[in-house]
């Protein structure tokens, strides 16, 4: 049993409230934090604790907060990053659907070492019942005085607001969601300057994932060190995983990242194996931006060993024969899954949530879409599946904000690794309309060549 | 160290800037092929800049202090420069490749409707995808039209022709004191436009038209008119309460078909010698005064860039050398045909040779 630091008081009867949560131990790291330690010293644990950003890009946390500027006179923002919108990432909702004190509780300890008076959560407009469960605890957390002016006496105050989002993925990203909560368009913004100079109506600003905020507090609890302890390498403390598709136990683990991938595929703890007796084809580890991997390549690194639930052994392999951490989207591919059809969905997606700022995202998203429709369709060309390679690296490195990347790296992930399944589409095109082409050699042993 | 200059190295050439340059501004100094092509970035416009991806540069070494290469291309519009900057434009294949990319995207949903496209001769798109682009497309598909929006009387907008460059946005923002048009949606669906249709009237507005680098928004009320090479730029002025007042007319013969403010070679337009600041012009100068009497005719105007438009009208111009007694071989041009013998066109017999200036229409309403 891997340890817990998140969900293990998720499923205490009414964890969901303030005194249920209290008499758990909540809001100890806000009395201990406030109480005896400085900011700079809460911000000091947090770097210790090796804690990486849970938003998807994995900057450590700690060095993150020590970037913010800090003037004289001017407000600071920490503005949590709850838009969850990354196709199989589900894990913020789960943790403020049912503990959402955590959250508050790592809010205010996270305000407290920014020297942020203010906090916003900037929520998914989809999760469209979630407010009302974050404006309870808020509420129930200032009648207990953690919020609100001159905190348990020590002169600190905080309030946290709750922004609903009106339905965009782009508003995930950090500027693009600092100007939807400015009332704006939301369009990322050109940087420099980063949102740590120039962020919320041009003050400093800190934009964190749900996850990150909520680790902070075991991390104030324990202090940073002992999170450290956990995991391996640079892959410190727990990471929740939203693991869906083809398993038999879809739901959000929490794991320590010391597990391999295939016992967190395949062991009854975790996602229980592969559904319906099938078998792996392939996977996306870290939701649907992060690389495709084939069965052989994600259980196995290309150097033969094994690979584990943790950022360095994820990425082992560079984008060649490695995927990412990522947010943790963990989707799982059985043999009857057809991956130009999963690339032409997630294609469709990208084209339906580019914002349109700049000219590659924008072109090149809706023309890889058309492309890989026809492929799909029975009406692709041989010359189809180099063009989509020209175009995805036309898109990748050249535009504004990561969402061009995020786009272009599922179609060459699939490409790289799945090139026979769309050739298959493209000599086939009837049979293509009949059947899937299956498993095919994805799963067998690759050969490591031998060095000496 | 806000006085003192910066060096930057690019494609091999070195300039001194003062902090706060950005490459691109940096680059035009140089001028010529070095110079990276802009499609969004508008120097008066605040805020403008880094959409369109055009003017991507290889940053080959960040700084003397930091000598390391930037991993990514960047955008030369919004990238400022630092003391020992080398920057690669043309010389770097990267560039180039990524360029080419943007220009391809660019036009892969544009109509190609040039021939009908009153902007045609000074678009900044043919310019880019004639410089930088390739000959053909590889796109095989329908492309995008969007529903027609009516701007009210001064501007026409073709959507199908916008790259979204934000540029009429900030425009409208900044410059004309309400904005009641902007994007809607997003992605490749995205478009300019107001929400409820509505006038775009305000009395700077006008300027869009100006700054739009492409056909998607126009003069209505040079709408067809003529094509801008038949036009002849000049430079005017008249007394205006609300603007500087300092235009470019486009004429032919005594008639005024055009207004706009002055532009400088790279499209933008130019600091006003009288306000000293950029040189919008009014509605009443764009929209209301066409009459050539209505204005201080100054003189030619001298923007040489735009060689469509450019040929006999501008000032410093090379005429290529005549080359038909060396196609003839010396021989002397003969007349083959006398167009009156067969066409009913030119009746009442005017001698087209003996025009001068441009034959309008003028020119045949003589009475024989
Ligand atoms: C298109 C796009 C969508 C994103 N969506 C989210 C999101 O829904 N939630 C999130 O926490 N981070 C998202 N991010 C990452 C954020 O920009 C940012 O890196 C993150 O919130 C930082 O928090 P962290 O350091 O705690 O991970 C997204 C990034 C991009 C480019
Ligand atoms: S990459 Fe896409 S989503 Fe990001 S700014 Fe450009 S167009 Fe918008
Ligand atoms: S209408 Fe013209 S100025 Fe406005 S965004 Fe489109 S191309 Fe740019
Ligand atoms: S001019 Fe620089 S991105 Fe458009």
């Amino acid at each position: 049993m891997g340890r817990k630091l998140l969900l293990e008081k998720a499923h205490v009867e009414g964890i969901r409230y303030y005194d249920v949560y209290r008499r758990e131990g909540g809001y100890r790291s806000v009395e201990k934090a406030l109480k005896s330690m400085t900011p700079d010293e809460v911000t000091e644990e947090v770097k210790k604790s090796g804690l990486r950003g849970r938003g998807g890009a994995g900057f450590p946390t700690g060095m993150k907060w020590s970037f913010l500027a800090k003037p004289e006179g001017v407000p600071r923002y920490l503005v949590v990053n709850a838009d969850e919108s990354e196709p199989g990432t589900f894990k913020d909702r789960y943790l403020m659907e049912f503990i959402p004190h955590l959250l508050i509780e790592g809010i205010i300890v996270s305000s407290y070492a920014l020297g942020a008076n203010t906090s916003y959560i900037y929520i998914r407009g989809e999760y469209a019942w979630i407010p009302d469960i974050l404006e309870q605890a808020i509420a129930e957390a200032r009648n207990n005085g953690w919020l609100g002016k001159n905190i348990m006496g020590t002169g600190y105050s905080l309030e946290i607001y709750v922004q609903r989002g009106a339905g965009a993925y782009i508003c995930g990203e950090e500027t693009a969601l600092l100007e939807s909560l400015e009332g704006k368009r939301g369009n990322p913004r050109i940087k420099p300057p980063f949102p740590a100079v120039k962020g919320l109506y041009d003050c400093p600003t800190v934009v964190n994932n749900v996850e990150t905020i909520a680790a902070v507090v075991p991390i104030v609890n324990d202090g940073g060190e002992e999170y450290a302890k956990i995991g391996v390498g640079r892959s410190t403390g727990t990471k929740l995983m939203s693991a869906c598709g083809n398993i038999r136990k879809p739901g959000v683990y929490e794991i320590d990242m010391t597990i391999s991938v295939e016992e967190f595929i395949f062991s009854d703890e975790y996602c229980g194996g592969i559904a319906n007796g099938k078998r792996l084809k392939a996977c996306i580890p870290g939701g649907s931006s992060v690389p495709i991997l084939p069965a052989n390549l994600l259980l196995k690194t290309a150097k033969g060993e094994t690979r584990y639930m943790h950022y360095e052994s994820l990425s082992d392999g560079g984008f060649a024969t490695g995927s990412m951490m990522g947010s943790g989207g963990f989707i799982v591919l059985d043999e009857d899954q057809c991956i130009v059809k999963h690339t032409y969905t997630l294609a469709r997606f990208y084209r339906h949530e580019s914002c349109g700022q700049c000219s590659p995202c924008r072109e090149g998203t809706g023309w890889m879409e058309k492309i890989l429709w026809n492929i799909d369709n029975g009406k692709g060309k041989m010359s189809d599946i180099d063009l989509l390679w020209d175009i995805q690296g036309k898109i990748e490195g050249n535009t504004i904000c990561p969402l061009g990347d995020a786009a272009a790296w599922p179609v060459a992930a699939a490409i790289r690794h799945f090139r026979d399944e769309f050739e298959w589409h493209v000599k086939n095109p009837a049979e293509c309309m009949q059947r899937n082409y299956g498993l095919a050699h994805y799963a067998d042993p690759i050969h490591v060549p031998v060095t000496a | 160290m806000s006085d003192q200059l910066l060096k930057v190295t690019i494609d091999n050439i070195t300039v001194e800037v003062p902090a706060g340059t950005t490459i691109l501004q940096a680059a035009r100094q140089i001028g010529g092929d070095v110079t990276p092509p802009a499609m969004c970035f508008y120097t008066p416009l605040k805020g403008s800049g880094g959409k369109c991806r055009t003017c991507l540069v290889e940053v080959s070494k960040g700084s003397e202090k930091d000598p390391r290469p930037m991993p990514k291309l960047v955008a030369s519009c919004r990238t400022t420069v630092m003391d020992g900057m080398e920057v690669k434009s043309v010389t770097s294949q990267r560039v180039l490749d990524a360029r080419a990319g943007v220009v391809e995207l660019l036009l892969i949903n544009h109509p190609l409707d040039c021939p009908v496209c009153d902007q045609a001769g000074e678009c900044h798109l043919q310019d880019l995808s004639y410089e930088h682009g390739k000959a053909g497309t590889r796109y095989e598909f329908q492309r995008r039209t969007f529903k027609k929006h009516d701007l009210g009387e001064y501007i026409q907008l073709h959507m199908t022709r916008c790259i979204l460059c934000y540029r009429c946005v900030f425009t409208a923002d900044q410059v004309s004191g309400k904005r009641v048009h902007g994007v809607l949606d997003r992605g490749d669906h995205a478009e300019i436009a107001t929400y409820i249709e509505k006038n775009l009237n305000n009395e700077f507005i006008g300027n869009v038209i100006d700054v739009c680098p492409v056909g998607a928004l126009t003069d209505k009320t040079f709408r067809f008119k003529n094509r801008v090479w038949f036009t002849k730029p000049l430079y005017a002025h008249r007394d205006c309460s609300k603007c500087c007042g300092e235009v470019t007319l486009w004429m032919r013969g005594d008639e005024v078909f055009r207004v706009t403010a002055r532009k400088d070679e790279w499209g933008e337009i130019k600091t006003s010698a009288k306000t000293g600041d950029t040189g919008w012009i009014c509605n009443d100068c764009r929209f209301h005064n066409k009459n050539a009497s209505d204005w201080q005719i100054e003189g030619l105007a001298d923007i040489s860039r735009h060689s469509v438009i450019g040929q006999g009208k501008y000032k410093g111009l090379k005429k290529p050398a005549e080359t038909i007694e060396k196609v003839l071989d010396g021989r002397q041009p003969r007349l083959l045909m006398d167009i009156h013998s067969v066409s009913e066109v030119n009746k009442p017999e005017i001698e087209l040779s003996t025009i001068q200036g441009p034959a309008t229409s003028a020119v045949f309403k003589k009475k024989p």
